[in-house]
């Protein structure tokens, strides 16, 4: 009996037992986003790319405002704070004049594909060797749930309380498969974080999208993440996982769009 | 002696761009200052200096390029008219908020809406009382000539990374669209990527190796902070106001009355004066080379001397004639005249309306 109670937890906290660590480009605060939500792990998923890659001295983020509006208090790189939708303008400005800076956004889909739009495509229709990332949870998160540019037909929101009509509200937008058509983009993906396999690829995703930087690719690399809201959706962290497969998948379908700036033929 | 040459106000503003060792110009075409960008692309400043010159998709999204560029300790640089400057007044807040430099020309056109093409002052309000939201206030230059085009360039980007904030180059479309000789400075050479992080620890231009990383944001979801970030940029304001007051004095030594006129109007107000001395009237000429910080004290002065009576000559419905009666109060007469919409008002017209308001108001 005694021994069951001599291993302490500092006996397994020891370098030898080291299996994974949080990337040091993730600060020690504690994140603000809800537990269950996406973006925690695409944080550390795109700073585990930058680290791996070794450019955290060479690499200049711009959050966005939603709900990664404090992105940069988790993000262990220099980081900008943009205004409502200009994150790709922001970050033009600043790959323009430190070219061989790393240059990413981070975005939520009120950002980048409302108020946003047109920063959006014109930093995509120019070419701008920046990587963009888009998180999709369809929902405006927080504001406290109201209906994003990406909410899903007949899906409720607090300000499409009876579910989305498209009639009278639009559709969807699919801003990805928008700004794959412009010559300006080189790699467009979609991804997810939900589960281990997911996970795994987004970070291969992450990985490539800064290598084409890294390379002087021609254009940008975006990346989309469709990513939960649990809060937003009014659903438990695995209600809304499993929501998110059985409608938001298979109308923002993952996987490659775009790769080496040509477009996969499906 | 630099270089002379024969320019328009909107070429003399891009040539001394590129020879202050600006690092980006983001711009959007706009009537009356589209020679700006149309002058920078045809020079291709890369080639001379390195200098990287961009037409946005908007002004909106030209201010942010700012903001990006800014915000990593390089010179950034952008011009429009009056209703591209409005689009603008979002991304000068935030960058009022996050104290990044950069420098922003305003070629004034006729308003309110889309207004006219004509020359006009009526943004005086809208440049010196802050123009987005949130208290901040930015420091405005406001040139007479071809001459002060070129000129304050240089001196606005000394101001902008002195007090880390936007400067506001307010000219109109009169000086913009008018050619007179300028003599050019010689071109300062562009600081180097080595030379921008040392100087300005504070740039987000990459984590500096075993340091900590910085963030550029106008953000503070803690009241407390924020108030004392607002505490921070006051302080800012009263040591602007308190050092960095630029005017000119033109015959107001045996002055009995005179005129406060900026830009244009003051370059018109010019004659007016020499019209009232052939008249006997004794009016001198003040003018306001930074419309903020306002000169306020060289306008006690004035009055400590004798001044009987102040006209605001602008080509706007009297926005700075209010910073005049703040200072002056009911101590001497205050009084506005201006053409506005585009019109421009006469020497003779000035001088009709300051007998008329002053003299024997």
């Amino acid at each position: 009996m005694s021994d069951i109670h001599t291993l302490s937890v500092q006996d397994i906290i020891k370098p030898e037992n080291l299996v994974y660590e949080k990337t040091k480009l993730m600060t020690d605060k504690t994140l603000s986003y809800c537990p269950g939500c996406g973006h925690g792990t695409a944080h550390r998923l795109m700073m585990e790319a930058i680290e791996e890659l070794g450019k955290e001295n060479d690499t200049i983020g711009v959050a966005p405002v939603g709900c990664s509006v404090l992105a940069y208090e988790f993000m262990n790189v220099d980081m900008q704070e943009a205004a409502h939708g200009r994150a790709p303008a922001v970050a033009t400005g600043i790959k323009r004049v430190w070219p061989n800076k790393l240059v990413f956004t981070y975005q939520g889909d009120g950002d980048l594909a409302a108020i946003g739009t047109g920063e959006t495509i014109h930093a995509c229709n120019r070419g701008e060797q920046i990587v963009m990332v888009f998180i999709n949870n369809g929902i405006y998160g927080m504001t406290g749930g109201q209906m994003a540019p990406t909410t899903l037909p007949e899906m409720k929101t607090s300000t499409s309380p009876y579910g989305r009509d498209v009639n009278m509200m639009g559709n969807p937008l699919k801003m990805t498969e928008l700004i794959a058509q412009l010559p300006g983009t080189h790699y467009v993906t979609r991804q997810a974080v939900h589960t281990p396999a997911a996970a795994r690829k987004t970070k291969r995703a992450f990985k490539k999208a800064f290598q084409n930087q890294i390379d002087g690719k021609p254009g940008v690399s975006f990346v989309e993440v469709v990513s939960n809201c649990n809060s937003g959706w009014k659903m438990t962290p695995i209600d809304s996982n499993k929501w998110m497969e059985e409608n938001m998948f298979p109308f923002y379908e993952l996987g490659d769009i775009k790769v080496d700036g040509k477009l996969i033929e499906k | 002696m630099g270089e002379l040459k024969l320019m328009k106000g909107n070429e003399a503003l891009a040539e001394a761009a590129i020879r202050a060792g600006v690092d980006g110009y983001f711009g959007y075409p706009i009537t009356p200052q589209s020679e700006v960008i149309e002058y920078l692309m045809a020079e291709k400043p890369h080639d001379r200096t390195g200098m990287v010159v961009l037409q946005a998709e908007s002004e909106v999204a030209a201010i942010n390029m700012l903001y990006g560029a800014g915000a990593t300790g390089k010179k950034a640089m952008t011009s429009s008219s009056s209703p591209g400057i409005s689009l603008m007044q979002e991304g000068l807040s935030y960058l009022a908020g996050a104290e990044i430099p950069c420098v922003v020309a305003n070629i004034v056109r006729g308003g309110p809406g889309l207004g006219d093409i004509q020359p006009a002052q009526s943004d005086y309000f809208q440049s010196v009382k802050g123009g987005g939201h949130g208290d901040y206030r930015l420091p405005v230059l406001a040139p007479a000539s071809v001459q002060e085009m070129s000129d304050f360039v240089p001196l606005s980007f000394d101001l902008a990374f002195k007090y880390r904030t936007p400067v506001l180059i307010v000219s109109d479309g009169l000086i913009g669209q008018m050619m007179e000789k300028v003599e050019l400075f010689d071109t300062m050479p562009r600081l180097t990527d080595e030379e921008v992080t040392a100087r300005y620890p504070w740039g987000t231009n990459g984590k500096p190796k075993g340091g900590e990383r910085r963030i550029m944001t106008s953000l503070d979801l803690d009241p407390h902070k924020l108030e004392k970030h607002n505490f921070h940029l006051q302080d800012k304001y009263r040591t602007l106001e308190e050092d960095e007051v630029k005017y000119e004095l033109i015959d107001c030594d045996d002055a009995d009355y005179v005129i406060v006129a900026y830009g244009s109007s003051s370059r018109i107000a010019q004659k007016s004066i020499q019209l009232a001395r052939k008249e006997g009237i004794k009016v001198g000429l003040l003018r306001p080379i930074t419309l903020w910080p306002f000169p306020k004290k060289q306008i006690n002065a004035l009055i400590k001397q004798g001044v009987k009576g102040f006209l605001s000559v602008e080509m706007s419905a009297g926005q700075m004639v209010e910073d005049i009666l703040l200072t002056v109060g009911d101590r001497t007469k205050v009084a506005h005249f201006g053409r506005y919409g585009g019109v421009i008002h006469s020497p003779e017209e000035v001088l009709e309306a300051l007998k008329q308001k002053i003299i024997g108001g």
